[in-house]
């Protein structure tokens, strides 16, 4: 009604269908960008001129700056069903709703014996707990067990989706599942080796090394 | 922008009564500029954070001593602390290792370990010097293939080819117990960057470390 009146010519504008698609795709983004949940493990990773992006299909294992390892396997479902087996290993029994809780958490970083309490907190307050690391000596190397229950739990999954695939006449699509470590570049080197060490035991001998992408061709300059 | 209404003094009560009809509308300009900065932030901070990695292969435990390759035409690094002025350091040496009280038949020098840096004076310039004949080749396989004299796959694969043959480059990197990471993905990268295809991480030995710490002091 206002316009009608005002002819005067006001150059007004109705920005509302903008700030509608603005304010869509504000939060569309914001939704895909915060839809990754927060890590308990800080991790600075150093850059190489490396280029290759990271595969989906993969067994992370991350370390902080203390040399601490933490796991963590992307697909939910093989994810629940490495701790099945784990805690059939270890002989201790997690109810169906902390295996869920667990399905949709990220990296870990605690020991088998104290993983109960860790899924049973709250979000927050697993975020400030401080995570000792996965212990992976030796006598006591729990690490190395995640990694060989993840790897069979994930070319089990694998197998039972080509199953599936081809009893419905798809072509399946197999990627192979990599090993990436994604260090803190403040890490001591032996700390990152002994990670290693549980993988060459396990006679897996090839990695991802996770790194940010440095700036031009040249080395960096210290 | 849009506010300009008509209004002037103040007048009647009749007047008024307008002015606050038409002030139903809001400049939504601020409103607009805050989404779309937010906007802009969340595209690039969202298509940036992929992950990128470094593909690299250890080598298997030899089970029989006999598997152990000689390696001849070997450079090796040890990697080690920040020095004392808190530069980041490097060692390295050239060919085979030999120490005071090792089999050495034939007579040769005792190794030196010979300190650099990772600067693009450093480090790179060694591999670079050292790496000059590969490196020769493949930018002669490059350019030929600017030429369009050699197909993308063939010259994908003489590259390799060029970067396996037994007279290249072997690096070896080592390091104490101090190194950090960091100091070890700069290496590789700087390796990947030299065209060195043969490399691999691998333990120090007892002796090397003697050496070490001896150089270092």
């Amino acid at each position: 009604m206002a316009e009608v009146q005002s002819s005067k010519g006001s150059p007004t504008l109705d920005m509302t269908p903008m700030v509608d698609l603005a304010f869509l795709l504000v939060t569309f983004f914001m939704l895909t960008a915060t839809s990754r949940v927060t890590e308990p493990v800080i991790v600075d990773t150093p850059s190489s001129t490396a280029d290759k992006l990271l595969p989906k299909n993969v067994i992370l294992i991350s370390i902080d700056d203390k040399g601490h390892p933490f796991y963590n396997i992307n697909d939910s479902d093989v994810r629940k069903r490495t701790l099945q087996k784990m805690a059939q290993q270890y002989r201790i029994e997690f109810t169906a709703k902390e295996v869920e809780t667990f399905g949709g958490m990220t990296s870990i970083g605690v020991p088998m014996a104290s993983l109960k309490k860790y899924i049973n907190m709250e979000d927050a307050d697993r975020v400030k707990s401080k995570s000792p690391g996965i212990p992976h000596d030796s006598l006591h190397n729990e690490l190395g067990d995640w990694i060989q229950f993840g790897r069979i739990e994930a070319a089990k999954q694998a197998k039972s989706e080509k199953d599936k695939a081809e009893k419905l006449g798809r072509e399946f699509k197999y990627e192979p599942l990599r090993f990436a470590i994604k260090a803190d570049g403040e890490a001591n080197y032996i700390a990152v080796k002994e990670v290693i060490e549980v993988f060459t035991d396990l006679e897996i001998y090839s990695f991802n090394l996770i790194t940010d992408l440095e700036q031009g061709p040249a080395p960096a300059k210290e | 922008m849009a506010e300009v209404n008509t209004g002037g003094g103040g007048g009647g009560k009749h007047e008024k009564k307008r002015a606050k009809k038409s002030s139903t509308r809001i400049d939504m300009t601020p409103m607009v500029d805050l989404a779309f900065l937010l906007l802009t932030f969340f595209v690039l901070t969202s298509t940036f954070a992929k992950p990128k990695t470094l593909e690299i292969n250890y080598p298997a435990d030899p089970k029989d001593e006999k598997d152990r390759i000689k390696v001849t035409n070997a450079l090796t690094f040890i990697l080690t602390e920040k020095d004392k002025d808190g530069k980041e350091q490097a060692y390295y040496y050239y060919g085979e290792f030999f120490a005071e009280g090792m089999e050495n038949k034939e007579g040769k020098p005792l190794t030196k370990l010979t300190k650099t840096d990772f600067s693009s004076e450093g480090l790179h310039k060694i591999l670079l010097d050292r790496n000059a004949p590969t490196i020769k080749n493949i930018n002669d396989l490059a350019e030929k293939f600017k030429k369009k004299e050699i197909a993308d796959t063939t010259f994908k694969r003489l590259v390799r080819r060029e970067k396996g043959i037994a007279s290249a480059l072997t690096v070896l990197v080592k390091s104490d117990d101090k190194a950090v990471y960091k100091n070890v993905i700069d290496l590789i990268d700087e390796l990947n960057i030299c065209n060195i295809g043969k490399y691999a991480v691998v333990d120090l030995g007892a002796k090397e470390l003697e050496l070490l710490k001896s150089t270092a002091k």
